[in-house]
């Protein structure tokens, strides 16, 4: 009875005011899915982060007039470096097939290159990748050594865009948010006014507050979760569009983003946006249905 | 059943107190008028005696409970055991006679089941039966207020607070009023009314307690208006 009562009551609630309703679900649901993009990405910045870290090596390459003990005395330092976990030498036959299976596609750009241009080098994985500024400083200095390049700084360099964009789309989340906490604020005090008389009398005959309150608290409720809902179908739809079909060429760099990570933001934002409306139509009603 | 001990209320930005060092007791069973012009203080005494509002000083007793320092998630409860009238009715305009006194009941949690067995019984007992399904305004002022009477007294409460029951009805309907009151007072319920209205109070011949300008002027056991 109690049930079908605040049921009801929230649905005519809903639809009472039924154009501020879809104003607060639309921004809600835009707001919850650029915290669900945002959270994504955080996510998937990490996976790549542990996918990519460990792969990486430190190139360091050799000026071309390397003698032969300076190279075996680099190996040599490299080898006996307690940093290091793995190495391997590239000569510059090696290296320049491999970049003639690299840029196959462009066999004029392959031709402009001649087999002597490209330098050798040693590829190095550090135990710990986290190391490199040391290692660099021990190995730099030594004579024949042109450069000593860390991916991690070409990586760091992709992850920063990644970060921007998940800060970005935070910051329009909360953005959005300021809009939708006012409107379902809004909403509660329209819906407390239209129900000013019921209010008046519940109070009069001693209704407790919970009893005044939940129907107005689950109307703010109700329109969150349907928005977190549109927020979320809207996240899927994105990533399978975008990722899964027209942008499918970038996920040669991305790591895959898998479907679970996708589901996990319907609780997420449904419980989000749940709480959110719940509280912020809570404290509108302790302002405006004062005992 | 009720006591006020000098009790002082002062509306903020208010010029001088609108009950200035009361102090009045009034038993179980009793009916008593409180009287005076307008604007002498009587109404703060329902609303203080509903904790609508506090007291600047003073204590409030209600039923042996201390309504001054009644923390306020306790009000509600406590206000099941005062049933209310009032001057404008407060009946709502989209629920039947039958729908506006079982709201009453519903919303303290009883059941429907409940609802169905005691509401027809108190709409007899004031004089609508029969009419249990019109809407508010399909019945006269009179029949109105005893919707009004029968939402504040199904719950059987310890108190009626009744605050110028009479003020929009015309005389003879105003007498039915004061019997149907009259009637809920003898099955025990401490009556306390607020009004204006000369005839009624001489009619009846009950405690009156006079106010004027927040004090008490007068209170006498089988008074007049005067």
């Amino acid at each position: 009875m109690r049930f079908k009562y605040v049921l009801n009551e929230v649905l005519v609630g809903l639809w009472r005011n039924v154009t501020m309703t879809i104003a607060m679900v639309i921004t809600m649901s835009v707001s919850l899915f650029m915290l669900g993009a945002s959270v994504l990405l955080y996510m998937q910045v990490d996976q790549m982060k542990n996918y990519y870290y460990g792969e990486i090596e430190v190139s360091i390459f050799l000026r071309t007039d390397v003698t032969e003990a300076q190279r075996s005395a680099i190996d040599q330092a490299i080898s006996s470096n307690p940093l290091v976990s793995d190495k391997t030498y590239e000569t510059r036959a090696e290296a320049f097939t491999r970049f003639q299976q690299l840029w196959a596609d462009s066999p004029d750009f392959v031709k402009s290159v001649g087999p002597d241009s490209l330098p050798e080098s040693f590829r190095v994985k550090l135990k710990d990748p986290e190391k490199y500024k040391s290692f660099a400083d021990q190995i730099a200095g030594m004579p024949g050594i042109q450069d000593v390049i860390d991916q991690r700084t070409l990586l760091d360099k992709v992850f920063n865009i990644f970060n921007g964009f998940q800060v970005g789309s935070l910051g329009v989340a909360a953005f959005m948010a300021v809009a939708a906490l006012l409107l379902v604020g809004n909403t509660i005090q329209v819906a407390a006014y239209s129900k000013r008389r019921e209010v008046a009398v519940m109070k009069l005959v001693g209704a407790s507050n919970w009893f005044i309150q939940a129907p107005f608290v689950l109307e703010a409720v109700v329109a969150g979760v349907i928005g977190s809902v549109i927020g979320f179908v809207v996240l899927f739809v994105g990533k399978v569009v975008l990722l899964d079909h027209k942008l499918q060429a970038l996920t040669t760099i991305l790591t895959p983003v898998h479907n679970g990570n996708v589901w996990l933001m319907l609780p997420l934002l449904a419980g989000v946006g749940a709480v959110v409306s719940a509280v912020t139509a809570w404290v509108t009603l302790r302002f405006y249905l004062k005992v | 059943m009720i006591q006020l001990e000098n009790v002082t209320k002062t509306y903020p930005k208010a010029s001088r107190p609108s009950l200035d060092d009361v102090s009045v007791g009034i038993e179980k069973g009793e009916f008593v008028f409180f009287i005076g012009p307008s604007g002498s203080g009587k109404s703060t005494i329902i609303k203080l005696l509903l904790h609508e509002v506090a007291p600047t000083r003073g204590k409030v007793v209600v039923n042996t409970k201390d309504v001054t320092t009644l923390r306020s998630w306790k009000v509600p409860h406590f206000r099941r055991s005062i049933g209310c009238v009032f001057q404008d009715f407060r009946l709502l305009p989209n629920r039947t006679a039958y729908e506006n006194v079982a709201f009453a009941l519903e919303v303290i949690g009883k059941t429907k089941a409940v609802a169905r067995r005691v509401v027809p019984e108190v709409l007899e007992l004031v004089g609508l039966g029969g009419k249990e399904h019109r809407y508010p305004h399909e019945l006269s002022g009179g029949e109105q207020q005893r919707v009004a009477v029968a939402r504040a007294f199904v719950n059987r409460p310890l108190i009626l607070l009744a605050d110028e029951p009479t003020g929009n009805l015309d005389p003879d309907t105003s007498i039915e009023i004061m019997r149907l009151l009259d009637r809920i007072n003898r099955t025990g319920t401490t009556v306390v009314m607020v009004t204006h209205d000369s005839n009624i109070v001489n009619q009846m011949r009950r405690r009156v307690i006079e106010i004027e300008s927040g004090r008490i002027v007068r209170d006498q056991a089988r008074g007049v208006y005067g």
